[in-house]
């Protein structure tokens, strides 16, 4: 599969003898009967981006809340820069977060908001002023340091949200959802504004998200978080492309998700039957499969070609019919019934305009991909 | 609904006939210059200046005033802190049970509040006067204070104190410099209610009161038993303008406010 892209070699987490920024050792969190963190144990590095992904209710803003210091894990112990800070309470952690819905003191103007925690600093009095220019600089706030949080933007709010939690130069910043609140266009632009916050001041960051497209924007690392545990943690390209579970890979993006009986053809091939009627798949797998394993085969739509006869040179073709088609605008998405009664995704780029598509509604088509195209996951 | 319609006249009408004409009645025969509280003898304000010469008058409103502002100060200070507890204070044992507790009083009959407070002041030996007063005025008023506030502190993100904790506060600083400013509304209006209630009250401060200190309420009712006299609708007269001012200074300034609010909102979306 693809690798980590090496014109960044930003990867402190290959780096043998690296020290993490943050460790958590074995923490769980429990309110009452309910788990909501389950022993989950990782690493964040000094300068990453890091993002805690996953569906509403998964845990990932009760982790959040731990580094800020608004809960107390019931077990195990998290470390910032090698101290344990499970005890520390949140006024005195090095750690600044930005709230969900902003926060912003409602009866102090926008410089007030972003001096209050420098005024509760060992600042001497003289540099706060330079401080909150800077800040407002920094997040192109122009001159509405004078204005009260209800006399501007939902955007703008955003700003200062962010200018006020970087202020007192954090070792690692804390951002839950922080976007959510704008419209999808401005909260596009504002993911690349906070990229580059980040690389300018090389604070850490950690973000709390339920948009797999803000994870994959902005973080260096994103851990997908189901249920209370860390499923998986992984560069975005890696998750994307090489989920080591069935459900990283079908939270993440669309995918078609087939079952099947593997058999070990050659060294790192496997077949899969996987439907009476229907030709065997062939797939490359660098896992060792014993023959006659389960196994899910996990493809993305987009990497399914789409042709009206069957290609001669393709290892994997299967025949079915053209049941649905999504018009996206730039793609489309089409559902093909297979014989079998199998649904499968297949994506094509619109390349043309739509009164001159290709296939319509019951056309039959053929469907087919290289046999690294798909990933074969045993859990 | 802007049509008009003889039905809505009517009920307009009426309505505001039951609730004023009482007090206009009232007002009026205050000016009257006639000792018969009946007869109209052409107008007057001699009441006015009868009123201001009796030491006995003057002296029971210097109690009101007192009792109600320290009642009232006391009163918002204790039920602030309870309400903080009730919205803020997580799960403890028995929260449920405590915060149903507060609205008890709220709709006990004011003569069983009055009893067991002239009780527990005799049980204790304490000499009833304005200490008491004060002390029974607390007591009931207080419940209305943290109803008030309660209702502000629930209604209000709790991420803001967070981020006040978040940017090195301390618990009691991000009280004092993010909590407190904005639920400043409802404590101020938990004041004004506590005031209004303590100046009003007749039940309890007759359970409480001693014979040295008499308030407004008290001293009206007892000289009304002796037949109503002029003097009585002058100083009616003046409570009620009071009042009213309080009432229109309030709602002009918070009107004031909202629109004021409002206009700067459009401005910050038109801003975008």
């Amino acid at each position: 599969m693809s690798e980590t892209d090496k014109t960044t070699c930003f990867e402190p987490w290959n780096e043998v003898g690296k020290k993490p920024l943050i460790e958590f050792r074995g923490v769980s969190k429990k309110f009452g009967a309910l788990t909501a963190i389950d022993n989950v144990s990782f690493s964040i590095y000094e300068r990453e981006f890091f993002a805690l992904l996953g569906p509403s209710g998964c845990g990932k803003t009760t982790l959040m809340r731990m580094l800020g210091g608004f809960e107390t894990p019931s077990q195990g112990q998290i470390f910032i820069d090698g101290k344990d800070i499970s005890t520390i309470p949140a006024n005195q952690r090095s750690v600044n977060m930005m709230f969900q819905s902003y926060a912003l003191f409602p009866h102090l103007t926008v410089a007030d908001n972003i001096a209050f925690g420098l005024k509760r600093s060992d600042m001497p009095k003289s540099e706060i002023a330079g401080r909150v220019d800077e800040m407002i600089k920094l997040v192109q706030l122009g001159n509405l340091g004078g204005r009260k949080p209800h006399q501007i933007s939902g955007g703008q709010r955003q700003r200062v949200a962010l200018a006020r939690s970087l202020a007192k130069a954090p070792k690692l910043l804390l951002l839950d959802e922080p976007l959510g609140a704008l419209d999808k266009k401005l909260r596009q632009e504002t993911q690349f504004e906070l990229v580059d916050i980040q690389e300018k001041l090389g604070t850490t960051f950690v973000i709390v998200t339920h948009d797999q497209e803000e994870a994959m924007t902005v973080s260096s690392r994103i851990g997908i978080m189901d249920q209370g545990k860390l499923i998986q943690i992984d560069t975005p390209d890696r998750i994307y492309e090489a989920p080591t579970s069935v459900r990283v890979a079908d939270f993440i993006g669309d995918v078609n998700l087939i079952e099947g009986n593997a058999t070990t053809t050659a060294n790192d091939k496997i077949t899969i039957d996987w439907a009476e009627g229907q030709p065997a798949l062939t797939a490359q797998t660098t896992a060792n499969i014993k023959d006659g394993t389960k196994i899910t085969f996990a493809i993305r739509p987009e990497k399914i070609a789409m042709s009206a006869k069957r290609p001669d040179d393709a290892l994997n073709a299967i025949e079915g019919h053209i049941h649905d088609i999504a018009y996206l605008g730039n793609i489309s998405i089409y559902k093909i019934r297979l014989a079998s009664g199998h649904m499968i995704k297949a994506q094509a780029a619109n390349t043309r305009r739509l009164s001159r598509r290709n296939y319509t509604w019951e056309d039959k088509v053929w469907l087919s991909w290289t046999e690294t195209a798909g990933i074969v996951l045993t859990k | 609904m802007k049509r008009f319609t003889w039905f809505n006249a009517v009920s307009l009408t009426l309505g505001f006939a039951f609730l004023y004409i009482p007090m206009l009645i009232l007002i009026i025969f205050s000016f009257n210059s006639s000792k018969l509280v009946t007869v109209w003898a052409g107008f007057s304000t001699k009441w006015y200046v009868y009123l201001f010469s009796n030491d006995a008058f003057i002296d029971a409103a210097w109690v009101t005033l007192k009792v109600g502002f320290i009642s009232s100060c006391a009163a918002t200070v204790l039920g602030t802190m309870i309400a903080y507890i009730m919205v803020r204070g997580g799960r403890f044992f028995g929260r449920g049970l405590f915060s149903s507790m507060i609205y008890a009083p709220l709709v006990m009959p004011e003569v069983i509040t009055g009893l067991s407070l002239l009780l527990l002041f005799i049980s204790i030996g304490l000499d009833r006067g304005v200490f008491t007063i004060i002390l029974a005025h607390t007591t009931f008023s207080m419940c209305y204070v943290s109803v008030v506030v309660s209702s502000r502190l629930a209604s209000f993100d709790v991420s803001i104190e967070e981020a006040a904790l978040d940017l090195g506060c301390t618990p009691f600083d991000a009280f004092k410099s993010v909590t407190l400013p904005i639920i400043a509304p409802a404590v101020i209006s938990g004041w004004l209610l506590a005031f209004t209630l303590s100046l009003d009250d007749l039940v309890i401060a007759s359970f409480a009161s001693g014979p040295s200190s008499t308030t407004l309420p008290i001293k009206i009712y007892s000289s009304v038993r002796l037949g109503v006299s002029p003097e009585i609708n002058a100083l009616s007269t003046i409570m009620i303008a009071i009042v009213t001012f309080g009432v229109l200074t309030t709602s002009i300034i918070s009107k004031r406010a909202i629109k004021r609010k409002r206009l700067e909102e459009e401005q910050a979306f038109k801003n975008g």
